[in-house]
C-alpha cells in the first residue's frame, strides 16, 4: 500500500545556537514511516538557517511577526496556501502560538490546514504566572509563587517561603535573592526592565529534569520520553542530554495530562529534589527543540502528533530507549548571495 | 557624486555592496537614480529626468534627492 | 505621455534588524473612504484635521452590545457614559438607541437634561457633587450615586431638609485581582466601608437605597475580574435583603471594557488581544443568574459602556506638514495633529493609515504633531509608506476620550462631522475660531490701549 503524502508547513527555522524547533521537528517528519512530506518552511527573518537547508525544507516562505496581528497573517497563509495546499501545521514558538490557536478554526475550515494546539484555557493557564494555581487545581506540585506588585509585600512572603527566594520577570530573566534586601533590589530591576506585577517564588533544590510528550485532549498521554540535559551552554541551552527511566515523572506527567486533558504537543520542566519529589516549574505548549531525542528513542512523537490531525490511527507509545542520548553540534553552510537575496526581495525561496 | 562601480542592484531591488557585505533594498525610483548615478550622470540631469517623468514639483523632488543623496553617502555607497 | 506617480527614494539596510515586507504591520493598506465619504473630500470640505464620527459603527456597536448581554439576562440598561464624548449629536444617537445617560459633573448633567434624557434616567456619578448639584438631581429624580461618607451626610441633611427621599445608591470599590485597585472611588468592600454606608443609609431613614454601583477599572483586559466583581455586588445586595428585607433594584457594573486599542508596550494587536464583549457579558451576567436571587426580584443590570462603544466609531484626518531625517538617521513626519488633540497617543500606539495608494516599499518613521513642543510625539515608530506633504492619513479607533480631553494649546481644535446612516456627512461641531477661544475672557480697560 502506498503511503500518503502531507503537505507539512514547520515554524522554528533557526536552527543557531540556541535553536527553534523547527528542524528537529522536521526530520522527525522525514523519518515517519507512516507518510511521506513535502516541508514547507515558515521563517520570520532572511537569516534562519532551515531557510537553507534544502535537503530538509522543499520550500520556505516568509511569514509576518505574530505583532502584525491576525487579519495580515491569515492573508499570508491564504496565499501560502493557495500555492502549496497545506495539509498540517506546526507552530513552533511560543509567542506565535496565541495567534494560531485564534485562527485555529478559520485555518481549518477556510483553507483545510490543521494543527493541534492547546486550547486558549489551556495556553493561558499554563502561563508562569498562573501555573502555582494550575498545579493546586490539578494536584500537581508547583513551587509556591506569588504575583507582586510594590516592595512591600515582600518581607511577608519572604516570611512564608524563606530564603534563597526567585524572583522573576513577567516573561523573562529571574534572579535568586537570599535576603529581603537583596530581593527588593532585584523586584527593582525587574519591574523597572519587565513592568509589572513581578514573580516571587519559592526556591527549590534539586536536579533539573524534562519530559517531551503529546496529550489527546481527553486525557490519554500518547508518548512521553524523560529527558536530563547533561551539559548545558552558556545560555542554559541543552547541549547534551540522556532519555532516563524515571516511572515516577511519567506518573505525574500523565497525571498531568489527564488533569488537564492537555491537547498537543508539550514539554514539562520539573525540579526533582533529593527527596524525589518533582516540582513542575514550566509547561511549553509545544515540542522543545530536542525532540528529536525521542525519535532516536523510539517514539516518533511529530509522527503521531500528524497522524492524530489527519485521522489516521494511531496507538500510544509505551515504551522507549532508555539512555539514548543527544548531543549538539553547529555546521557552517556555504550559501549563495542569491539566495538571500530571494528570501529578502520576495519573500519566498 | 558617484555610486561606488563595483555596487551590484537588482531588478527586485536588492542592492549588495562587496566592499562591505552590506545588503540593502531600494524602491523602484531610487534604483533608477544609483543606475543614473552609476551612469555618471549628473544631480542636475537626475533632477529634471524625475520632473519630466513622474507627477512631482521640483521643490519636493531637489529635497527628497538631496536625502537619498545622503543616506547612500551615509551608508558608504559612494565614491 | 501620462507621468508616473511619484513616490520619494528610499532605501533601506537589511542587515539592520532583517525587517522585510512580509514580515512589517501592514498598516499601509490605504483608508480611502469612511461610510462611503472619500477622506480627500472630506479634509477638502470641512478643513484638516477633522474628526469623524461613523453613526453606522455607533449604532452597530450598541446593538451588537446590548444583544450580547440581552442574550445573557433579562433586565439590561445601558447609560451612555457622558464623559467618554458628550458631543451632543453622539449622546443622541445612544439615547435614540433606548441607553439612559450617565454623567460626573453638573454640566454633563445640564447637557443631558437639555437633551432631552428625563431627569429619572441620568445617573449622577463621581466624587464633586456640590449641595446644589444634588439638589438638581433630588428635583428631577435622578439616581444619586454616593462616593463617600460626607456626602452621603450632606445628601441626608438636604434631603431632610427638603423633606424628600432622594433615590441613592453607593459606589463599591474592592479587590478583583486586578492592578491597580480603584479603591480612591467609593467605598470599600472588603473592610466593610461598604456594608457601614449601608447600615447609616437604612438606619436614617431618609435616603432610598436603589442600586449598588462599581467601576473597577479602564481598559479592563481580564474579563473574569468583572465576574468577581459582579459576584461580590450580588452577595451585598443579598446582605442588605436579609438584613433589611430589602431588595435593590439595580447593581450598575459601570463600564472599563476594552475597545479595539493597542496599549504602548503590548506585543500583539488590540483588534487581536483584547477581550470580546461576549467575555465580559459572560463573565458578569453568569455571575449575577449563579447568585441565587428570587426570580422575581433579579435586579437591573445597568451598564455605563463608553470606550467599548464609541472608540473604534471616531477617526482621525490629517495631512502631512513635511518629513525631515533626524540626527541618527531616522525619517520623521509631522502631521498637522498634535497630542492636544488625541489625547490617547500618551497610551495607544493608535493604528494609522494613509489615505491614498501607495506602491510596496515602506520605511520606519516617527510620527510627529504641529506643537512646538518635545511630547507631541503621535507614533515613536511606524511603519508606512513614504509620505510627502500633503498626504493625508487616518487615524483610527479615536472615538472616545479624545474630543473630551482634547487641550485648546498652540492650535484651534478641529471640526467635528458625522456620516449619518446614508453616507452624508453633517458637522456636529464646528471648527474653533478666535472667538471661540476669546468667549468669556475679560479684558479691564486699563489694559486696554498701549503703544509700542
Amino acid at each position: 500500500m502506498s503511503k500518503p503524502k502531507y503537505t507539512v508547513a514547520v515554524t522554528g527555522l533557526n536552527a543557531i545556537d540556541s535553536p527553534g524547533p523547527g528542524i528537529a521537528v522536521i526530520r522527525a517528519l522525514r523519518e515517519s514511516e507512516s507518510f511521506d512530506v513535502r516541508i514547507i518552511g515558515l521563517s520570520y527573518e532572511s537569516l534562519e538557517p532551515g531557510i537553507y537547508m534544502h535537503d530538509l525544507v522543499d520550500k520556505t516562505y516568509q511569514v509576518p511577526y505574530p505583532n502584525a496581528g491576525q487579519q495580515v497573517l491569515f492573508e499570508r497563509f491564504d496565499y501560502i496556501n493557495s500555492k502549496e495546499n497545506i495539509d498540517f501545521l506546526f507552530p513552533n514558538f511560543d509567542a506565535e502560538l496565541f495567534n494560531f490557536i485564534s485562527l485555529q478554526t478559520r485555518l481549518d475550515e477556510e483553507l483545510g490546514i490543521k494543527m493541534v494546539l492547546p486550547t486558549q484555557e489551556q495556553f493561558d493557564a499554563r502561563h508562569k504566572a498562573n501555573l502555582y494555581e494550575y498545579g493546586k487545581e490539578h494536584g500537581i506540585k508547583v513551587p509556591f509563587a506569588k504575583m507582586v506588585f510594590s516592595t512591600a509585600e515582600i518581607p511577608s512572603i519572604a516570611n512564608e517561603i524563606g530564603f534563597p527566594l526567585v524572583v522573576k520577570g513577567k516573561f523573562y530573566d529571574a534572579k535568586i535573592a537570599y535576603s529581603t534586601d537583596e530581593a527588593m533590589q532585584h523586584f527593582n530591576k525587574i519591574s523597572a526592565q519587565w513592568g509589572l506585577p513581578v514573580l516571587v517564588q519559592e526556591f527549590i533544590h534539586g536536579s533539573e529534569v524534562n519530559v517531551c510528550g503529546i496529550g489527546d485532549g481527553n486525557g490519554v498521554t500518547l508518548g512521553a520520553v524523560p529527558m536530563r540535559k547533561l551539559y548545558i551552554t552558556d545560555k542554559g541551552k541543552a547541549w547534551a542530554g540522556i532519555s532516563l527511566d524515571d516511572e515516577k515523572l511519567l506518573d505525574v506527567t500523565q497525571k498531568l495530562v489527564k488533569a488537564t486533558k492537555w491537547r498537543g504537543p508539550f514539554e514539562l520542566e520539573f525540579m526533582k529534589t533529593n527527596e524525589d519529589e518533582y516540582n513542575l516549574i514550566e509547561i511549553n505548549p509545544r515540542f522543545p527543540a530536542w525532540c528529536y531525542l525521542t525519535v532516536g528513542a523510539g517514539q516518533n512523537q511529530v509522527e503521531s502528533l500528524v497522524n492524530m490531525a489527519m485521522g489516521n490511527k494511531m496507538k500510544p507509545f509505551t515504551t522507549y530507549d532508555v539512555g539514548k542520548m543527544f548531543i549538539r553540534y553547529s555546521y557552517d553552510m556555504v550559501v549563495n548571495m542569491k539566495e538571500f537575496e530571494q528570501i529578502s526581495t520576495i519573500g519566498e525561496l | 557624486m558617484k555610486v561606488r562601480k563595483n555596487v551590484a542592484i537588482s531588478d527586485s531591488g536588492f542592492l549588495f555592496n562587496p566592499s562591505s557585505g552590506d545588503s540593502y533594498s531600494v524602491n523602484p525610483i531610487g534604483q533608477e537614480i544609483i543606475q543614473m548615478l552609476q551612469e555618471e550622470k549628473s544631480e542636475l540631469e537626475i533632477l529634471d529626468y524625475i520632473l519630466k517623468e513622474y507627477m512631482i514639483d521640483k521643490n519636493t523632488v531637489e529635497k527628497d534627492l538631496y536625502d537619498f543623496l545622503n543616506m547612500l553617502k551615509n551608508y558608504k555607497l559612494t565614491e | 505621455m501620462e507621468k508616473k506617480q511619484y513616490e520619494r527614494p528610499i532605501i533601506k539596510s537589511l542587515n539592520q534588524g532583517l525587517m522585510n515586507k512580509f514580515g512589517s504591520r501592514t498598516e499601509y493598506t490605504p483608508m480611502t473612504h469612511i461610510d462611503g465619504c472619500a477622506v480627500k473630500d472630506l479634509l477638502e470640505e470641512y478643513g484638516s484635521p477633522l474628526f469623524v464620527m461613523s453613526e453606522r459603527k455607533i449604532r452597530d456597536n450598541y446593538r451588537n452590545t446590548k444583544r450580547i448581554f440581552e442574550t445573557r439576562y433579562p433586565k439590561v440598561q445601558f447609560a451612555w457614559s457622558y464623559k467618554t464624548n458628550y458631543l451632543n449629536a453622539v449622546c443622541n444617537v445612544f439615547h435614540q438607541e433606548g441607553s439612559w445617560g450617565e454623567v460626573v459633573s453638573r454640566f454633563e448633567y445640564e447637557k443631558a437634561l437639555n437633551n432631552g434624557v428625563p431627569g429619572n434616567k441620568i445617573l449622577f456619578n463621581g466624587p464633586d457633587k456640590t449641595d446644589d448639584d444634588l439638589r438638581a438631581a433630588i428635583k428631577n429624580d435622578s439616581p444619586i450615586h454616593i462616593d463617600h461618607l460626607d456626602e452621603l451626610y450632606r445628601l441626608t441633611e438636604i434631603a431632610t431638609e427638603l423633606n424628600v427621599n432622594p433615590r441613592v445608591a453607593i459606589r463599591v470599590n474592592m479587590d478583583t485581582g486586578i492592578y491597580p485597585m480603584w479603591d480612591r472611588f467609593g467605598f470599600n468592600y472588603e473592610n466593610g466601608q461598604a456594608w457601614d454606608a449601608v447600615n447609616k443609609i437604612m438606619a436614617n431613614g431618609k435616603l432610598k437605597l436603589v442600586g449598588l454601583h462599581c467601576h473597577i477599572g479602564t481598559f479592563m483586559l481580564a474579563p473574569n475580574a468583572y465576574g468577581i466583581a459582579a459576584t461580590k455586588m450580588a452577595d451585598l445586595a443579598k446582605s442588605i435583603k436579609n438584613r433589611y428585607n430589602k431588595m435593590v433594584s439595580y447593581i450598575d457594573m459601570g463600564g472599563g471594557f476594552a475597545s479595539k486599542n493597542t496599549l504602548k508596550g503590548s506585543y500583539g494587536l488590540g483588534a487581536d488581544s483584547v477581550p470580546e464583549i461576549s467575555q465580559y457579558a459572560e463573565a458578569i451576567c453568569s455571575a449575577l443568574l449563579n447568585a441565587g436571587f428570587d426570580n422575581d426580584e433579579l435586579p437591573y443590570l445597568y451598564l455605563e459602556t463608553g470606550r467599548a462603544l464609541i472608540d473604534d466609531a471616531g477617526f482621525l484626518l490629517g495631512s502631512v506638514i513635511s518629513n525631515k531625517r533626524l540626527s541618527d538617521g531616522r525619517r520623521a513626519t509631522i502631521l498637522d495633529f498634535g497630542v492636544n488633540i488625541m489625547f490617547t497617543s500618551f497610551w495607544y500606539d493608535h493604528k494609522i493609515s494613509p489615505a491614498q495608494e501607495f506602491g510596496q516599499h515602506t520605511e520606519d518613521s516617527v510620527l510627529y504633531g504641529p506643537l512646538c513642543m518635545n511630547i507631541d510625539v503621535i507614533r515613536e515608530n511606524v511603519t508606512l509608506p513614504p509620505l510627502k506633504a500633503g498626504d493625508q492619513v487616518v487615524v483610527h479607533t479615536v472615538g472616545a476620550y479624545n474630543i473630551t480631553q482634547s487641550m485648546q494649546f498652540i492650535a484651534l481644535r478641529p471640526a467635528v462631522v458625522m456620516i449619518d446612516m446614508k453616507g452624508e456627512p453633517h458637522v456636529i461641531k464646528t471648527k474653533e475660531v478666535l472667538e471661540t477661544l476669546e468667549k468669556g475672557e475679560v479684558l479691564p480697560d486699563y489694559l486696554s490701549k498701549f503703544s509700542l
